[in-house]
């Protein structure tokens, strides 16, 4: 009987070795084994080694943000609620205009989480649901937030929302609820997958590089080169909060 | 009387009683013969699986693991009239089954949406190059197990 599973182990050994077209074959026809495929794709864990950041133009044209915003409402699933309500209703990036008014310079840039380094919502989350990855993207673990609303009060950029009414048709990637806070994700899924947040890739796509998404740790990204090599802002660094979202030309 | 002795007898051997609330029966998967684990195992412990999970992908970023809500959407979501007139398969019906009949509160579904769309199997975030990890682990996988006999 050992001899026998032996024998069979070495030939299929053998056809194995042969050549890739075998081993593809193999996965295909043995159940058991296409279950280890799925373990065998896993990323992660998030490291610190990596700092994810954006930079943003506020020089670009205005109407490439409406680009952006929608690219995010697409992906996430949020924008529509059954009451209306501008004051209350999420957002999870927001188009902001700025007029300097004694020259009347104008400029429009995005504003969505910042992805601190010491993030103030986290410092006064009371259950532990405003978090911080190692690799500096900030998240609201919906499965313990009670939905108090500190990390609203905390924000210096007025950046989280909370969900005040019933959510229907969540996209599978992005759980939410009523009664939890939510704000950007840097599209974490995306991210952790190798692929750009949804509002970056817009752009792009439309020809604008207007947002520079990278790892600003990595000298030899994107990013960190013209983080680098122009002169950039974070929204209140007198803060000390070190925010990930770097801005050019406000 | 012979009827009588059927119905103790039937009432000995099932804790329900006529006229009580009826055992669940959840649908049989819409796809696949075979589930992550044996089907008890997956009764006890499918909470612990999820929950655990659930943090480590969240907070660590870990995705791709073996168990995950959207791979028991990928196969137990079945079309039920309540939801959406039938049109789309949703896993909540599948899941309230039984958590109605154990008075179980939790509901997934009022953040997670329950329904299924193409290729939601992968939407546990496998990377790009998943195929070509894939049939490299596959391959390791194999070999050694014919290193171990």
């Amino acid at each position: 009987m050992t001899d026998t599973s032996m024998k069979t182990v070495d030939n299929t050994r053998r056809n194995l070795l042969k050549g890739g077209a075998a081993a593809a074959a193999v996965v295909t026809l043995a159940p058991g084994i296409t279950l280890h495929t799925a373990q065998a794709a896993v990323t992660g864990p998030a490291s610190s080694d990596k700092r994810w950041g954006m930079l943003i133009d506020a020089n670009a044209p205005e109407g490439v943000w409406d680009i952006a915003v929608d690219a995010c409402k697409a992906e996430q699933g949020w924008g529509k609620t059954e009451n209306e309500n501008p004051a209350t209703d999420p957002q999870w990036i927001r188009k902001v205009s700025l007029k300097d008014p004694k020259t009347g310079a104008k400029a429009s840039l995005p504003v969505m989480c910042q992805h601190c380094s010491k993030p103030p919502c986290v410092d006064v989350c009371p259950t532990g649901a405003s978090m911080k990855r190692a690799d500096g993207i900030v998240l609201v673990d919906k499965h313990i937030c009670i939905g108090c609303r500190y990390c609203m009060m905390a924000c210096p950029y007025g950046c989280r929302s909370f969900v005040h009414e019933p959510v229907h048709g969540q996209r599978p990637h992005m759980p939410r609820g009523k009664g939890t806070v939510e704000a950007c994700t840097m599209c974490v899924h995306r991210v952790d997958k190798g692929q750009q947040p949804a509002c970056a890739e817009a752009l792009n796509k439309a020809g604008s590089n207007a947002i520079i998404f990278g790892d600003l740790n990595d000298p030899n990204s994107e990013i960190a080169r013209a983080v680098a090599k122009h002169v950039t802002q974070r929204i209140r660094a007198d803060l000390g909060v070190e925010p990930g979202i770097h801005y050019r030309g406000i | 009387m012979g009827f009588a002795l059927l119905a103790i007898g039937l009432g000995i051997a099932s804790p329900v009683q006529a006229g009580d609330v009826p055992l669940p029966n959840p649908a049989k998967a819409f796809k696949g013969e075979q589930c992550l684990e044996p089907t008890d195992v997956m009764r006890r412990n499918h909470m612990e699986f999820l929950k655990h999970q659930r943090d480590e992908t969240l907070r660590e970023g870990i995705r791709g693991q073996k168990y995950s809500l959207n791979s028991c959407i990928d196969c137990h979501a079945v079309k039920s009239p309540d939801v959406a007139g039938g049109k789309v398969r949703t896993l909540k019906p599948f899941c309230a089954e039984c958590h109605s009949y154990a008075a179980v509160s939790i509901d997934c579904f009022s953040c997670h949406t329950g329904a299924a769309v193409p290729g939601i199997g992968q939407q546990s975030a496998l990377p790009v190059d998943h195929d070509l990890k894939a049939s490299i682990a596959a391959l390791e996988n194999h070999l050694g197990k014919g290193a171990d006999q």
